[in-house]
């Protein structure tokens, strides 16, 4: 009983011995194939050094839009706004209560609609994480150069 | 023995050293009775202390301006929530002390308790503030001393015309900002 044992333990070993050989054999190959992504020209298992930590604009007027679709960049800082079951900070002053008092851009009435269509009196759970798509800007270039140019309309 | 007896037949003849030895004796007292009051008030000051109770704050204030920020100033419980000036400090702590009974009853022994009463408890504190013109806020945050051309857009508008004409006070505005929020939804300002 005991020498099956041992013999059943031995060539336990030895098969993941040979499994994790072939493991190995696949994290070798880190050619990234002479592809550039975010992460810059490097192979798969270098990690290049981080950029400088970018600061957050502090205040300015609105940013205009790029795409006729494209959600409002927000043009300030949101530091510690909280956005939770409790309470939502953006719509102290955005919501269509405090919007004119506050000197601040009106939430669009899209926010108020269901995914099916209907409307109801106060902001739909959906829309109700505002920096999902809202989101704050530092002073970065862009990350990868691009020939990107707005519609006419917008120019 | 012999020597207590000799020293209390002392005192209670009238003698030169008497008055001497009152008079002595009454100020070392004093200043023992004032630096071990001191040393308690400082006690129930500290940061530690507070979260004996309050646990769950004390880690949601890391994220915040008020724990870490670029010149590393920060400001720890007390120096919101309890007044500096000693007699409004010692009207405060007095009242405090219905927060023993609290700790006692255990009525936030546990996060769920805890995060139950927190509207509660941040109700009371806002009333405070909002009683004495957001003066912990003011200790340290002088109107007289801010410069509007540095701060933002937003900044300015609310702080010219609110604040500078005494319609609002800190806390009307500035809710939760070492804290999360409770539900709001029954706050003015919020939604």
């Amino acid at each position: 009983m005991k020498q099956i044992l041992t013999v059943l333990l031995v060539v336990g070993a030895l098969l993941s011995a040979s499994v994790q050989s072939g493991e190995t054999a696949d994290i070798d190959n880190v050619n990234n194939g002479g592809i550039a992504s975010l992460r810059g020209i490097t192979e798969l298992d270098a990690t290049r050094r981080a950029d400088a930590a970018k600061r957050v604009a502090r205040d300015r007027n609105p940013i205009d839009r790029d795409y006729v679709y494209q959600p409002p960049l927000v043009p300030h800082q949101t530091r510690h706004y909280e956005v939770s079951l409790n309470a939502n900070k953006c719509l102290s002053c955005h919501s269509w209560k405090y919007a004119g008092e506050m000197g601040a851009t009106k939430i669009s009435v899209t926010h108020f609609r269901t995914r099916e269509g209907q409307v109801l009196s106060d902001v739909s759970p959906r829309r109700y994480f505002c920096l999902q798509c809202h989101v704050t800007q530092v002073d970065a270039s862009p990350l990868i150069k691009n020939n990107f140019r707005r519609v006419d309309s917008l120019r | 023995m012999k020597l207590i007896s000799k020293f209390w037949r002392k005192l209670c003849k009238p003698s030169k050293a008497a008055v001497g030895t009152a008079l002595g004796m009454g100020f070392i007292g004093g200043m023992l009775f004032w630096g071990a009051f001191n040393t308690g008030m400082e006690a129930s000051n500290s940061e530690a202390f507070c979260a004996s109770c309050h646990a769950p704050i004390v880690n949601e204030i890391k994220e915040t301006i008020h724990y870490s920020n670029r010149s590393g100033v920060r400001a720890i419980c007390s120096d919101c929530h309890v007044p500096h000036n000693w007699t409004d400090k010692i009207v405060r702590k007095v009242q405090a002390s219905k927060e023993l009974f609290a700790f006692a009853m255990g009525n936030i022994s546990t996060e769920e308790k805890f995060y139950a009463r927190r509207k509660h408890l941040a109700v009371r504190e806002w009333q405070r503030m909002k009683g004495n013109d957001s003066q912990e806020c003011r200790n340290c945050h002088n109107f007289e001393f801010m410069d509007f051309s540095e701060q933002g857009q937003r900044s300015i508008k609310q702080h010219s015309t609110a604040l500078a004409a005494g319609e609002k006070t800190c806390v009307d505005c500035h809710k939760g900002i070492a804290h999360q929020l409770p539900d709001m939804s029954d706050v003015p300002g919020w939604q």
